[in-house]
């Protein structure tokens, strides 16, 4: 028997569609435009604004900037979040209460103080180069992020699976990797999304930590921005929403198939 | 392949709270025992310090002469069988049987021949492909069985593997696990706090308490002659009245009770009674009487409640409160006066402690 959908909860579920996907649509539009100021709906159809992005020394070198860092930083942040958030759920018993409150509290601290005491400690007083201190303040920003999907699932997992591994005669290292990792492959992959996405978007911190020379594409869209009010920062939206999707896409078919390939 | 486990004189610790209390326990090659009590007794640490997951803080585990003490668990070659089953979520029913060959460096041929021949005799051969999250969880409990057997491991270990199964297939299973286990002539461990289960399938039982075992036996022994009072309320002596013998006489004994109830009980049926002693009665082992002129215990009976096989009433004696049953056909009424009267075969003679 087919159930009956009340027409307002079509329209409700509409309305909550159009709420987010509407501003998409906006900029994707006004990317499109052949106007050489914002507009929406576009007036003629045009690539050129695209174009405009790569003509654009100083796009062309934060993409890279941007992508590097947010690499960099997601595996950084996995490659401590995963043993973290491992530890704090195999021996939530013997470890204190408030370890895991502290692996999150970064998301606490507005960012834009986290930025600030990063510029005034890392480049002043430690004269760190401005490439890394990106690295370091993203992945400050991001692994509480990787710690709570980690530990979500982690959560589920039965450690007596681990044991029986072990029982069987493989080592408990051996064991981390085939048996543990496998079974909480996609919240590693959520993870990697999610903290790859923040790093790629993220302003508060990267603004204090940018310097001359380095520069992220978020940071270099909002100095464009300052001087020009052309449809390049539209586009520029959208390369960014293309790579995200596009990052998406290419973790989940090679860390998904590689995990899944045990 | 099987050896015997030899448990020397094991401490452990959680932390500050000590758990097991010089626990030594031998386990002779192709023996199943049983560990038995509630939870928190430390049956399933001495199983984890077994395998290996916890460290005891004195004491020595040695499997057919091997010292196991220090090496680690997964040099131990121990099959284990988990109570929530403890399967691989990710590989098949194969790939989960195979695991342990895997790591054994069998493959190939060899592999498939083994798994194949172990899930056959589980009756799983048809469900080899599957993933475990489609099983129901008699077949989780054969697959983690097959897992754990398959590797021909000297010692097999049970940590209440069928408290998660319904009583029907708890059932069927025990008596299949006993089957495989006698089959393959494997040492093995049993945990459980079912004492039906342990009694059933165990060739010797330990019935652990507060880090000890209070005694280990066999089912029958256990069952008929408790060494202590908490072995005796564990089996269901109900009732623990103590006497003290005031003459004997021959093959008899006549001994006294709080209150200055008298019984005479025959050495023949309980051997050598001591000076002091507790006599432990279940409820069957107290017949409820209204022939007051009968040797018994005088009581004012209690609450009545129905068995199905019989009355059990709630009975106020000078020797404290005792449960009794009475017969069927005839029901006696709260608040009168009757006798108890003790049935040798249900009853037996503890030393005083």
């Amino acid at each position: 028997m087919p159930t009956k959908i009340h027409p307002a909860l079509i329209g409700f579920t509409a309305l909550v569609f159009i709420f987010l996907v509407g501003p998409l649509v906006i900029v994707l539009g006004s990317a499109l435009s052949d106007t050489t100021y914002l507009t929406f709906p576009p007036q003629g159809l045009s690539l050129r604004w695209f174009e405009n992005i790569f003509a654009i020394d100083a796009f062309r070198r934060t993409i890279l900037t941007s992508l590097q860092v947010a690499v960099i930083s997601t595996f950084v942040a996995l490659l401590i979040g995963i043993p973290a958030s491992y530890a704090m759920s195999r021996y939530r018993i013997q470890l204190p209460g408030w370890l895991s409150t502290l692996f999150v509290l970064p998301v606490l601290v507005p960012e834009l103080v986290l930025g600030f005491s990063l510029l005034k400690n890392l480049a002043f007083q430690f004269n760190a180069p401005i490439f890394l201190s990106l690295i370091i303040g993203h992945t400050i920003l991001i692994l509480p992020y990787v710690i709570r999907v980690i530990s979500a699932s982690l959560a589920s997992f039965d450690f007596s699976i681990e044991e029986a591994a072990i029982s069987l005669g493989s080592p408990p290292l051996k064991t981390f990797f085939t048996v543990l990792l496998p079974n909480v492959r996609s919240g590693v992959i959520a993870a990697f999304i999610l903290a790859f996405i923040t790093s790629v978007n993220d302003v508060s911190i990267s603004i204090f930590l940018t310097g001359p020379g380095i520069s992220t594409l978020p940071i270099q869209l909002l100095a464009h921005m300052e001087q020009f009010f052309d449809p390049t920062v539209a586009s520029v939206s959208v390369l960014l929403m293309v790579l995200t999707v596009a990052v998406m896409a290419i973790v989940e078919r090679t860390l998904g198939l590689t995990f899944l390939a045990k | 392949m099987t050896k015997p486990l030899s448990i020397r004189n094991i401490t452990a610790h959680y932390g500050q709270t000590k758990v097991l209390e010089d626990l030594s326990l031998d386990i002779a090659e192709g023996e199943l025992v049983s560990l038995l009590g509630a939870s928190g007794c430390g049956k399933t640490t001495t199983l984890r310090l077994v395998a290996g997951f916890l460290q005891p803080t004195s004491g020595s585990i040695t499997l057919g002469g091997k010292d196991l003490t220090k090496l680690p668990a997964h040099q131990r070659d121990i099959g284990l069988v988990f109570q929530n089953y403890a399967l691989f979520p990710h590989l098949s029913v194969a790939d989960n049987v195979g695991f342990g060959l895997k790591q054994r460096g069998v493959s190939g041929e060899a592999k498939t021949k083994r798994v194949g021949a172990m899930l056959e005799r589980v009756g799983l051969a048809h469900l080899a492909d599957r993933l475990p999250g489609a099983l129901s969880g008699g077949q989780k409990q054969r697959v983690a069985l097959a897992r754990a057997l398959v590797i021909e491991p000297p010692l097999l270990m049970f940590d209440e593997p069928l408290s998660n199964l319904d009583a029907k297939l708890r059932v069927d299973m025990r008596v299949e696990i006993r089957q495989l286990q006698r089959a393959n002539g494997t040492t093995s461990v049993y945990v459980t706090h079912d004492q039906e289960e342990a009694f059933s399938i165990s060739d010797r039982v330990a019935i652990m308490h507060a880090g000890k075992i209070m005694q280990l036996d066999t089912p029958e022994n256990l069952y008929q002659r408790p060494a202590n009072a908490f072995v005796a309320r564990f089996v269901g002596f109900e009732n623990l009245v103590p006497m003290k013998v005031v003459a004997r006489d021959g093959a008899q004994i006549t001994a006294e009770a709080a209150g200055g109830v008298k019984l005479t009980l025959s050495l023949e049926h309980f051997g050598a009674i001591p000076d002091n002693f507790v006599l432990a009665c279940r409820a069957d082992g107290l017949a409820v009487t209204d022939n007051m002129a009968a040797e018994g215990i005088p009581t004012t009976l209690g609450l009545r409640t129905y068995l199905g096989r019989a009355y059990q009433y709630q009975s106020e004696t000078a020797a404290g409160m005792l449960v009794a049953n009475g017969l069927l056909s005839k029901p006696l009424e709260p608040g009168s006066s009757a006798k108890l009267v003790p049935v040798p075969d249900q009853c037996t003679i503890l030393a005083v402690e």
